[in-house]
């Protein structure tokens, strides 16, 4: 049945354009490697963009006492000790040289009076520490590597969507895929692949993610028989927008607080004064966001079920330099002034933790040839990541994969791969055209969303979750069956039909890793296991494919260096 | 739930979707300029009435032979292309006469004529467009001597007073200041051309005249409304007073 | 529930149609959530860009009532509610289906810009007060609209000759960049045709982000060109200096 299919070559393909994919493409094309990037939009709207708050470095700019030592126990805390502490450190140690190197290629941060980078105030973060331009720092940074990317001769494509990995005798060799315009296909070549692909929000119904978080790099790796780890851990923002309807879950930035922000619940109160007396709106947001949930549920909410957050106290010239997007956001969608009254938050799904397996040096995942950075790889943040590391881990680890990948592809035997992968590949993404039936895919996709918004959401339970597993099995079959009209030209009803697939399977992990972590830690609340357990502290858990079926392994946590271990227990105030 | 179909409307000139009065804002610029520009002509060929008193019409002013000893036609033309070089070259008018008048296009997403090759400004005539700055060294020296004739104005035949006149005049020259130095090429020059503020050779004093001239020039087209007005009011009434319609009222 | 009637151009490079599609309005709610209604319930095979859906990453342009618009931000309560809301793809750009066209040229433009290259030796050290400035080119999102509604673009078809807006503003970041040690005047002139643009300032409305294009970016560089080619005492005044 084979149709007609192009063929591209790359030492390094990486798939994904976003803060990650862009930086290890720029790595990998430093060490001399043919780089080839793919993504599913255009080129620099991948939800880098998003980002606002900043970029957190221990450059100490402001903060003179700040080091990576200390950044490095913020993250480990704010992750409760889940994190890959390997990663951690590279993290803490490499962060402000990778900041630096943005300004060397273009970007512009705001200035303190002495004319170096300013770092804001941040959750979880013991000093002022994120390097940031007013609440758009996430543009700026992709603003710089794309233009940077597209002088140094990498080739991009865009508006191109990966559905399956190419394997020979257990290393990644390839990619299939098809471009979403005219719906023709395109297979990769490729010694090494790099996935940058992010995360999987579009699976909750409330979400500050775009269509395009649907988890598509878990799922490939998954499926070539890589391992995902710590699925259980899904990030919700503690504020998103709550009203109007059609605005509901876009992300409103933690800077809002960084600057001074005070959340309020119906009566007034300054709630988290009961929850985190210490660090107030600033603590982590695992603890912001199940406080706004938990005022909400005891019906001290707002009119629309959220909480009061207010920054009107500070000048109105303030808020607009350090939150224009913000103030133009809430004017323009909500009818609301923010320099006059409060907003209303509420919580919604943001991050994921969790995701490919990789090693801390390397970013390689668990097969050879495959390596992840950015949030669809695992390991840094543990259990719950703080605002800030994750454009620092982009950066980062994002390079570290680049190099590592271009250095495997100078070692590695051309590509090559058996073709019966490629007309299999080829069925699956047609077979809904063939469907008969009236089953569609937005159907299928606002139940996903409403199963996992109302059974997987920031409080679990056994029994939601177990119900869970039974309505995504539901889901799969309907899935199977979606049918899909048109043509292949530009057919979102099509493209979203793949996606789907990819949804169900890390919906699926998600589901089956948070049933088995009998206990509450960071981001994972369970209601029937309140409690950090100590045995849980030491494992993490394991999704891998195996003959054809999800299975989870729990795997132990790595012990850590004498030296670290210090610093983390320095400063136990 | 799919309705009839309806095909799109072809590109012509005037043709859009928009459904507000695009065509208001090229009409009122049409009326004005063009209305503008008719008395200009006249009075400037009038060679008449351009002087009462200690009043000199800003359309005369500098007074270069009135006697016509060596220029036979109206002093007038001798200096309007000063003023009017200013204007024509000026960042803001040119965006409202090249809609108003050359349909270029006429209103943002609506339809200009299917036709010539377009140049833009990078072929003659509109390529002189990049001397503005030289009308603006020009325009400063008609500003200098129009504020001459406003001090002038406050004397009548040797002793202080306040006419009307007086103050039109200097009202007038007031707004002409202001338009003149919310120019774009002076924002430049100030310290627009700055790349570094805080590392070039008297950056700061820079720094601060480019702010200056950045409020100004962010009411670049207010001024050049207002002032267009005022030069033609003070020319008409310094007119009406030279020939007797209007009595000049002494306030002081 | 309330409803309203949107039009929408259903068709590719070949040619197509406005096709009428009624939909429910909840409040607060902005043309994009209506597409994806339209997406949702009624054509699934509705093409239309869109990403963050809070105007950040400028990719749901389109015409809307005649206007080029970020659909996330444009409310359908700013409307009038008694007619038809007509929903076109972007004009200066060859269609591909619906509402996607093909801004590939775009990127293909920016590949001839020389990027940001640092003075050389230089210390850095930057001030707050000439990073403002850059700071308002680097808002761009992308968005393509101010290359939509450019009539050099969009009426007289200059793509090979001219660079549009949106690379004004990319230019003028980079120009004005505290360190940057690179000139672009005559690239400006003679390749990315500054020249053409009448400074007619339609992109300047359009800007979903409020860049003043025209007087913040294009006339200054359009200043700095006449530096370099048009005003003969600068030129003059280089020469005797010697730079």
């Amino acid at each position: 049945m084979t149709t007609n299919y192009e063929t591209r070559e790359h030492d390094v393909l990486v798939i994904g354009a976003g803060g990650a994919g862009l930086r290890a493409s720029l790595e990998a094309l430093a060490q001399g490697a043919s780089v080839g990037v793919i993504c599913k939009s255009l080129l620099g709207k991948a939800h880098t963009v998003m980002a606002e708050g900043g970029i957190a470095a221990a450059m100490a700019h402001v903060d003179s006492a700040d080091n990576w030592k200390t950044h490095f126990r913020d993250t480990m805390r704010g992750g409760k000790l889940l994190n890959n502490w390997r990663m951690a450190q590279l993290h803490a140690q490499e962060s402000p040289e990778r900041v630096r190197e943005l300004e060397q290629w273009g970007a512009l941060f705001d200035r303190t009076e002495k004319g170096d980078i300013l770092q804001r105030a941040f959750g979880g973060h013991t000093f002022k520490r994120l390097c940031h331009v007013g609440d758009r720092t996430g543009l700026e940074m992709i603003r710089t590597l794309q233009d940077r990317g597209v002088q140094q001769g990498i080739d991009v494509y865009m508006e191109c969507t990966v559905t399956r990995l190419l394997t020979d005798g257990g290393r990644v060799t390839g990619a299939f895929a098809y471009w979403r315009e005219a719906g023709r296909f395109i297979v990769f070549k490729a010694k090494a692949i790099v996935i940058a692909t992010g995360g999987i929000g579009k699976a909750w119904r409330i979400t500050s993610n775009s269509w395009e978080y649907t988890g598509d790099g878990m799922a490939l790796a998954y499926e070539a028989g890589a391992e995902l780890m710590d699925m259980e851990f899904v990030q919700f923002h503690p504020t998103g927008m709550v009203w109007p309807p059609g605005v509901q879950g876009i992300l409103v930035t933690e800077a809002v607080r960084g600057e001074g922000g005070i959340l309020r619940n119906k009566a007034g109160e300054r709630f988290m004064e009961k929850y985190d007396p210490k660090r107030m709106e600033l603590s982590t947001r695992d603890v912001v966001a199940r406080s706004i949930y938990t005022e909400v549920k005891e019906g001290r909410g707002t009119e629309h079920g959220g909480a009061y957050l207010d920054i009107s106290h500070k000048a109105a010239e303030y808020v607009k330099k350090k939150l224009p997007s913000m103030y133009h956001q809430f004017k323009e969608l909500a009818d609301v002034d923010i320099t006059k009254g409060p907003m209303e938050v509420g919580p919604t799904c943001h991050y994921m933790m969790g995701g490919i397996r990789v090693e801390a040096e390397t970013a390689q995942s668990t097969i050879s040839g495959l390596f992840a950075a950015g949030e669809a790889a695992a390991g840094l943040h543990g259990s719950n990541r703080l605002g800030g590391n994750s454009l620092s881990d982009l950066l980062v680890f994002g390079r570290r994969a680049g190099l590592a990948a271009a250095e495997y592809a100078k070692r590695a035997s051309a590509s090559s791969f058996d073709n019966s992968q490629i007309d299999q590949a080829e069925k699956e993404l047609l077979a809904p055209f063939s469907n008969s039936g009236t089953e569609s895919p937005y159907a299928v996709q606002r139940d996903l969303q409403e199963v996992m918004q109302n059974l997987v959401g920031i409080y679990r339970t056994k029994e939601d979750l177990e119900k869970a597993l039974v309505e995504l099995g539901k889901l799969k079959v309907r899935t199977a069956k979606a049918s899909v009209e048109g043509s292949r030209l530009f057919n979102p009803g099509w493209h979203l039909s793949y996606d789907l697939k990819a949804m169900l399977i890390v919906s699926e992990a998600v589901t089956l890793s948070a049933l088995a972590r009998t206990e509450s830690r960071g981001a994972h609340s369970r209601i029937d296991y309140p409690n950090v357990d100590p045995v849980w502290e030491k494992k993490h858990n394991i999704i891998v494919r195996e003959s054809g079926a999800m299975k989870r392994r729990e795997s132990p946590l790595e012990a850590m260096p004498e030296d670290l271990q210090q610093i983390l227990a320095e400063d136990r105030s | 739930m799919a309705g009839v179909p309806t095909s799109l409307p072809e590109s012509r000139l005037g043709s859009t979707l928009r459904g507000d009065a695009w065509w208001m804002e090229i009409l009122a610029v049409v009326i004005v300029l063009g209305g503008f520009g008719a008395y200009a002509t006249l009075r400037a060929f009038e060679n008449a009435y351009y002087f009462w008193g200690p009043y000199l019409s800003p359309f005369y002013s500098p007074l270069i032979d009135p006697q016509h000893h060596w220029w036979p036609f109206s002093p007038a033309l001798l200096i309007l292309v000063g003023p009017l070089g200013f204007r024509a070259t000026c960042y803001y008018y040119r965006k409202a006469y090249y809609r108003a008048f050359f349909f270029d296009p006429p209103a943002c997403a609506v339809g200009e004529s299917a036709r010539r090759n377009y140049r833009g400004e990078t072929a003659f005539p509109f390529i002189l467009q990049n001397v503005h700055r030289y009308f603006f060294y020009l325009a400063v020296l008609f500003i200098a001597f129009l504020w001459r004739d406003a001090f002038r104005s406050f004397f009548f035949e040797g002793r202080f007073g306040v006419g009307v006149g007086t103050l039109v005049l200097t009202l007038n020259v007031s707004l002409l200041s202001l338009y003149t130095f919310s120019c774009h090429s002076l924002r430049h020059l100030a310290g627009g051309k700055l790349d570094c503020f805080s590392c070039a050779t008297f950056g700061r004093p820079r720094f601060a005249a480019w702010r200056v001239s950045t409020f100004l020039n962010e009411r670049h087209m207010l001024f050049a409304w207002c002032s267009l007005v005022s030069v033609g009011f003070a020319d008409f009434y310094v007119r009406m007073v030279a020939c007797g319609t209007f009595r000049d009222l002494r306030l002081l | 529930m309330k409803e309203a009637t949107l039009l929408v151009f259903r068709g590719d490079s070949n040619g197509g149609q406005t096709i009428a599609y009624r939909v429910p309005v909840a409040p607060g709610m902005v043309v994009l959530d209506a597409l994806h209604h339209i997406q949702g319930h009624l054509a699934p095979d509705l093409a239309v860009r869109w990403n963050c859906k809070a105007g950040k990453c400028g990719s749901c342009s389109a015409e809307v009532n005649g206007r080029p618009r970020l659909t996330c931000k444009t409310r359908m309560d700013d409307l009038p509610q008694d007619q038809p809301i007509t929903v076109l793809p972007m004009k200066s750009f060859p269609r591909i289906k619906d509402l996607v066209t093909d801004v590939s040229w775009n990127y293909r433009v920016n590949r001839k810009i020389p990027p940001f290259e640092p003075r050389k030796g230089v210390e850095w050290k930057i001030s707050q007060l000439d990073v403002d400035r850059v700071q308002e080119f680097r808002k761009c999102i992308e968005c393509f609209l101010c290359q939509d509604v450019c009539h050099v673009l969009r009426e007289h078809d200059k793509q090979e000759q001219f660079a549009g807006p949106r690379f004004f503003v990319r230019i003028a970041g980079l120009e004005m960049h505290p360190l940057d040690g690179r000139h672009r005047a005559a690239l400006l002139k003679d390749q990315l045709g500054l020249g053409l643009c009448n400074i007619t300032k339609c992109c300047t409305e359009v800007c979903p982000e409020e860049i003043r294009i025209t007087d913040n970016a294009i006339i200054p560089l359009k200043e700095r060109v006449v530096d370099e080619f048009y005003d003969p005492l600068t030129m003059l005044f280089r020469k005797v200096r010697g730079q």
